[in-house]
């Protein structure tokens, strides 16, 4: 009992240690003040939590006198601009987003707008906008800044490390594994037998069992970090699933056999006529189809997820006048409670369906066809049921 | 204006298909209770191919 109390202050003053700088770092500036347009203020709220920022803001209010104070950390920036590479923290734009604070760094001028790093012409003092609302004179760097979502990668792939190394480790001492260890065994016994072995063959899976684990854990912690109040967006990040899906194309790509790009180039069993045809159509399938649709799902669904949270939420501000103050902030807290619940779910589904459809691209394509086809009359092969099977998936 | 009909369309459409598969495979369950965990894996995998389509025109359509 003692030693649950230890354990948990432990991980209390970790949490804390991790969390408490936030409070260095809160900042003076001028707020407009008067009369905000509530909806559009929610709406611009909602496209801000999606994007990735350059800073990591944990919650902002403006005070008595006016004044916007913001709390959180400022993260480095670090751009390619034309004069080389220049680096500065983002608390020098002051938050601002719309690119009227402008940045001076070694005779390079840079401004922020949303979201996105603008190096300004050499002559410029402030941007100018044309009628669509993009800056003329400026353009977009190449920006390797330690944005928030690169914080949320390196904080998982630092937990996983540290996790499944100490989980490798107590194997070679105990038959079971002890503390959070116990959690994350079934789950990687459920990802070996139930994903990885049945979809890719017995044959092949252990070669393959590596990466299917990580990605499964990396997006099933990086959904839930994505639950927690720190505002994490990274699994709705297009560049993040985008970056999965080309690690599980070039994969099975990699590992194709020879009869997965016989069916692919050359597919058995259909007339010559057709066989160019079908090449094409197998061609897009394999190269752009399946790894589309692995990154848009899983982008679209967090995002979403994320989106209907928030506009929940937003119920306390949109529906005060109708409901009342504590009937608005009721059905806020009822309904995004309940969907926050059903978003732990899609988080572990979303993992399970990107490990799952990643394991089925590789298993397809290193499957051996250890049967013969039969031929017709003429000499043709003719298809059975298991070529068949595969044009459906 | 028109990608938004688009959106309901789509979305009426995936539900369709959604409602077919799980309609489908309660059925499946129901006869065959032991094939529970096969039929669940396929419907599955089906549901996030049907998703991941809808969710791609969803996607070209904004």
């Amino acid at each position: 009992m003692m030693k649950i109390f230890q354990q948990s202050f432990k991980s209390l003053a970790l949490v804390l240690l991790v969390f408490l700088p936030t409070s260095i770092f809160a900042l003076n500036e001028g707020g407009d003040g008067g009369q905000v347009d509530t909806k559009n203020e929610v709406d611009a709220y909602i496209q801000h939590h999606i994007q990735d920022s350059h800073d990591f803001s944990l919650f902002s209010y403006t005070n008595d006198e006016g004044e916007r104070k913001h709390f959180g950390f400022p993260l480095p920036v670090i751009v390619w601009s034309s004069e080389g590479l220049r680096t500065f923290m983002s608390s020098e734009f002051h938050h601002n987003d719309d690119g009227h604070v402008i940045v001076e760094k070694d005779g390079v001028k840079f401004a922020k707008i949303h979201s996105k790093i603008y190096e300004l012409d050499a002559n410029a003092s402030a941007v100018s906008f044309d009628a669509d609302h993009h800056a003329t004179n400026g353009h977009k760097v190449l920006d390797l800044s330690i944005t928030k979502s690169v914080i949320g990668v390196l904080f998982i792939g630092l937990l996983m490390l540290f996790s499944f190394s100490k989980l490798a480790k107590q194997y070679k001492t105990k038959k079971i594994p002890t503390g959070f260890g116990r959690v994350l065994e079934p789950l990687v016994l459920y990802v070996r037998d139930e994903i990885a072995r049945p979809n890719v063959g017995e044959k092949h899976y252990r070669r393959f069992t590596g990466y299917l684990l990580t990605v499964f854990f990396f997006i099933w912690f990086l959904n839930l970090l994505g639950l927690t109040p720190f505002g994490f967006n990274v699994t709705g990040q297009l560049a993040v699933t985008a970056c999965l899906a080309i690690f599980t194309l070039i994969i099975y790509t990699v590992s194709g056999n020879k009869d997965y790009w016989m069916h692919i180039l050359w597919m058995p069993g259909v007339p010559v006529l057709i066989r160019p045809v079908l090449a094409i159509i197998e061609l897009a399938g394999a190269l752009i189809i399946k790894p589309f649709s692995l990154l848009v799902r899983l982008f679209a669904n967090i995002s979403a997820g994320h989106i209907v949270v928030m506009s929940l939420i937003a119920i306390m501000y949109n529906l005060r006048e109708s409901f009342g103050i504590v009937g608005s902030t009721s059905l806020a807290l009822v309904l995004s409670f309940f969907i926050t619940l059903i978003e732990v779910l899609v988080a572990f589904l979303q993992a399970y369906i990107f490990t799952m459809l990643s394991a089925l691209f590789i298993g397809m394509a290193v499957a051996e066809h250890d049967h013969e086809h039969e031929h017709d009359d003429h000499g043709h092969e003719v298809p059975d049921a298991q070529d068949v099977r595969g044009d459906f998936i | 204006m028109y990608n938004l009909i688009g959106g309901g369309l789509i979305v009426i459409g995936a539900g369709i298909g959604l409602g077919q598969i799980g309609g489908k495979a309660m059925e499946g369950i129901a006869r065959q209770p032991e094939a529970t965990g096969k039929i669940q894996t396929a419907m599955i995998i089906i549901a996030a191919l049907l998703e991941g389509l809808a969710f791609g025109a969803l996607f070209l359509a904004k």
